[in-house]
C-alpha cells in the first residue's frame, strides 16, 4: 500500500513538472489521471518492487554519477580508437556472471554494460551474461567485476 | 550570461563532434556487432552532451527538467534496443567477427 502511495506521489510530481500550467482544473485532471494510472498499475500487478523500484532511488543517486563517469571514459576510449587510422580493436565475446539477486538487478547490470560503449550485452540467461567487447581493455575492465559489485550493492545483499 | 552561453556552445559542439565520430565508427568498424559500439557513442555521449548544452541554454526552468527526463528516457531505452537487436542478430544466426590474433585467443574461446 505504501508502495502504491509513493507511485501516486511520484506520478503527480512528474505530472506537475511536465505540465507547467497550475490552475485548479488542470491540476484536478492531473490528480485524476495519476490516481487512474496507479489503479491500473495495481490491477496489472506492476506496482510491485520490480515495476516500481522506489526503494532503489537513494542508492541510485550514488550509482548514476559513477555510471556517467564510466560512460564518459569509455566513450573517449572508443572514439579515439575509431579515429585512429590503424583502428586498434580486437572484438571478443565473453561470458560473465551477474551476482545480483533478482531479474531487476540483472537488467540494471546488463543495461549498464550496454550503455557503456565498448561492451554490449548480447544475451542474458539466468545469471550469465554474454557480452560482446570491442577491445581487450573493455573485456578486462568488465572482468574486474567493479560494475557488477556496484549494481549488487545497489540492491543490498539480503532479500 | 556570457560565460554560460560560451560553455553551452562548447558542450553543444562537443556533442555534435561525438555524434559525427559515432557515424564514422558505423562506417569504419568491421561487422554488425562492433558497429553497435559506434552507434553507442552517438546514443550516449553525443546525445547527452547536446542535451546538456541545451540545459545550459534553458537555465533553471521547467524546460531543463524536461531535458533531464528526455536524457533519462534515452539512456534507459537505447541500451534496451541495442540489446534487442544484438540478441535478434545472434538468434538469426549472425556470428560476430572476432579477433583471432594470439593475445585474444583465450578471451574469444
Amino acid at each position: 500500500m505504501s508502495r502504491l502511495f509513493s507511485l501516486v506521489i511520484i506520478l503527480f510530481g512528474t505530472w506537475l513538472l511536465w505540465s507547467g500550467i497550475y490552475q485548479p482544473l488542470t491540476i484536478g485532471f492531473g490528480v485524476g489521471s495519476c490516481l487512474f494510472v496507479a489503479w491500473l498499475a495495481s490491477r496489472m500487478g506492476i506496482g510491485d518492487a520490480e515495476g516500481h523500484p522506489v526503494h532503489l532511488i537513494p542508492k541510485l543517486i550514488l550509482y548514476i554519477p559513477w555510471l556517467v563517469w564510466a560512460i564518459v571514459k569509455a566513450n573517449i576510449d572508443v572514439a579515439r580508437r575509431i579515429l585512429n587510422p590503424r583502428l586498434p580493436i580486437s572484438p571478443r565475446m565473453v561470458k560473465v556472471k551477474g551476482t545480483q539477486r533478482d531479474d531487476l538487478g540483472r537488467v540494471i547490470y546488463a543495461n549498464s554494460i550496454t550503455l557503456t560503449p565498448g561492451t554490449v550485452t548480447v544475451d542474458l540467461q539466468g545469471d550469465e551474461l554474454t557480452v560482446h567487447a570491442l577491445t581487450a581493455e573493455a573485456e578486462a575492465d568488465l572482468l574486474t567485476g567493479d560494475m557488477d559489485g556496484r549494481v549488487t550493492r545497489l540492491q543490498g545483499t539480503k532479500g | 550570461m556570457e560565460t554560460i552561453d560560451i560553455a553551452s556552445w562548447v558542450v553543444l559542439m562537443l556533442g555534435a563532434i561525438f555524434c559525427v565520430i559515432g557515424g564514422i565508427g558505423l562506417h569504419r568498424l568491421p561487422d554488425f556487432f562492433s558497429r553497435l559500439h559506434g552507434a553507442g557513442i552517438t546514443d550516449t555521449l553525443g546525445a547527452g552532451l547536446i542535451l546538456f548544452g541545451l540545459m545550459l541554454q534553458a537555465g533553471l526552468t521547467l524546460i531543463t527538467v524536461k531535458l533531464v527526463f528526455i536524457l533519462a528516457i534515452l539512456w534507459l531505452t537505447s541500451p534496451t534496443s541495442t540489446h534487442a537487436i544484438a540478441k535478434a542478430a545472434r538468434l538469426a544466426g549472425l556470428e560476430p567477427k572476432l579477433d583471432t590474433s594470439d593475445d585474444a585467443s583465450e578471451g574469444a574461446s
